[in-house]
């Protein structure tokens, strides 16, 4: 396996989406392609710590105010058409 | 190594039975929806629009919309995965509004810089958690994720960080299961090409961090 097919397989499997043999292919090219292995570990933490990274969490007040005030215009908009379930 | 496990979502049966129960009017099936997904929204609709007010608004126009169509959710998908369908439509609406001068598609093939092999020979060390304090990486974090192209950080955001799977990506953004994988591709590669610039410094030595 040459460096660019571990690059167009790397998401497949990054994901767990490999079939056995092509994994095990890819691992091989792991185990002595050093500049691949360093992109793949390093692509993986990525994923990882933008999972991990709580960016944008929503704080407890604003989530309150937000729940409250969907609720009010699904009620509003309730009394102008009788109920979401009409078709 | 072994592969990344998506976030795990609640039974899609117990969705379910809330999405019929609001269907037939039962407005506290709905707030548990709200309840469910809010923050989800918001993550999605900050990460797209990059800025906090239209995020807010997105949330609530993105619910009541679902609210208003909840008939004509069909269930052949999770409603969540619906839901983020709208509210991305929603956020997107209000980024082009913020900047008209810049056509913002999910369709658009977005040329990148670079679509070489990425060489690398130091991995990142130590972890970045011990190199930088919370909000040092938050910021990092932030800066770097707002350098992609619309298209490709809502790819990443949907399917890496909410942990939807591939397909309900391509659902959810219409686009189809090689274009989310493509794009996927490049937003991680882009992603860690950016971030090395900050995570190699320390460990290389010439620390002008």
């Amino acid at each position: 396996m040459k460096c660019t097919e571990f690059l167009s397989e790397l998401t497949n499997y990054l994901d767990g989406a490999l079939d056995e043999r092509t994994k095990s292919e890819l691992e091989n090219h792991l185990s002595w392609c050093h500049n691949c292995y360093v992109v793949c570990d390093t692509t993986r933490k990525t994923i990882e710590i933008y999972r991990n990274s709580e960016l944008y969490e929503l704080p407890d007040d604003l989530r309150g105010r937000l729940q409250s005030a969907i609720m009010t215009k699904c009620t509003a908009h309730k009394q102008k058409k009788p109920g979401p379930q009409k078709a | 190594m072994s592969a990344i496990q998506p976030n795990i979502q609640p039974p899609v049966s117990e969705e379910l039975e809330l999405v019929r129960r609001a269907k037939r009017g039962d407005d506290s099936a709905f707030e548990e929806l709200v309840r469910r997904y809010d923050r989800n929204v918001f993550r999605i609709a900050q990460h797209i629009t990059q800025n906090r007010e239209d995020a807010e608004d997105v949330v609530q126009d993105a619910f009541l919309k679902a609210y208003g169509n909840l008939s004509q959710f069909q269930e052949q998908s999770k409603f969540y995965t619906w839901l983020v369908r709208i509210a991305v439509n929603e956020a997107l609406m209000r980024l082009r509004r913020r900047r008209p001068e810049r056509t913002v598609s999910l369709d658009e093939e977005v040329k990148t810089e670079d679509d070489s092999l990425p060489r690398e020979v130091a991995d990142w060390s130590p972890n970045p958690e011990q190199m930088y304090n919370q909000s040092e990486l938050r910021e990092i974090l932030t800066k770097t994720i707002q350098g992609l192209p619309p298209g490709f950080r809502t790819v990443f955001v949907l399917r890496d960080v909410e942990g939807l799977s591939t397909e309900e990506t391509a659902q959810a953004l219409d686009l189809s299961v090689p274009a989310v994988k493509s794009r996927l591709l490049r937003a991680r590669l882009q992603l860690r090409d950016r971030l090395s610039r900050y995570f190699q410094k320390r460990a290389g030595g010439d620390g002008d961090k």
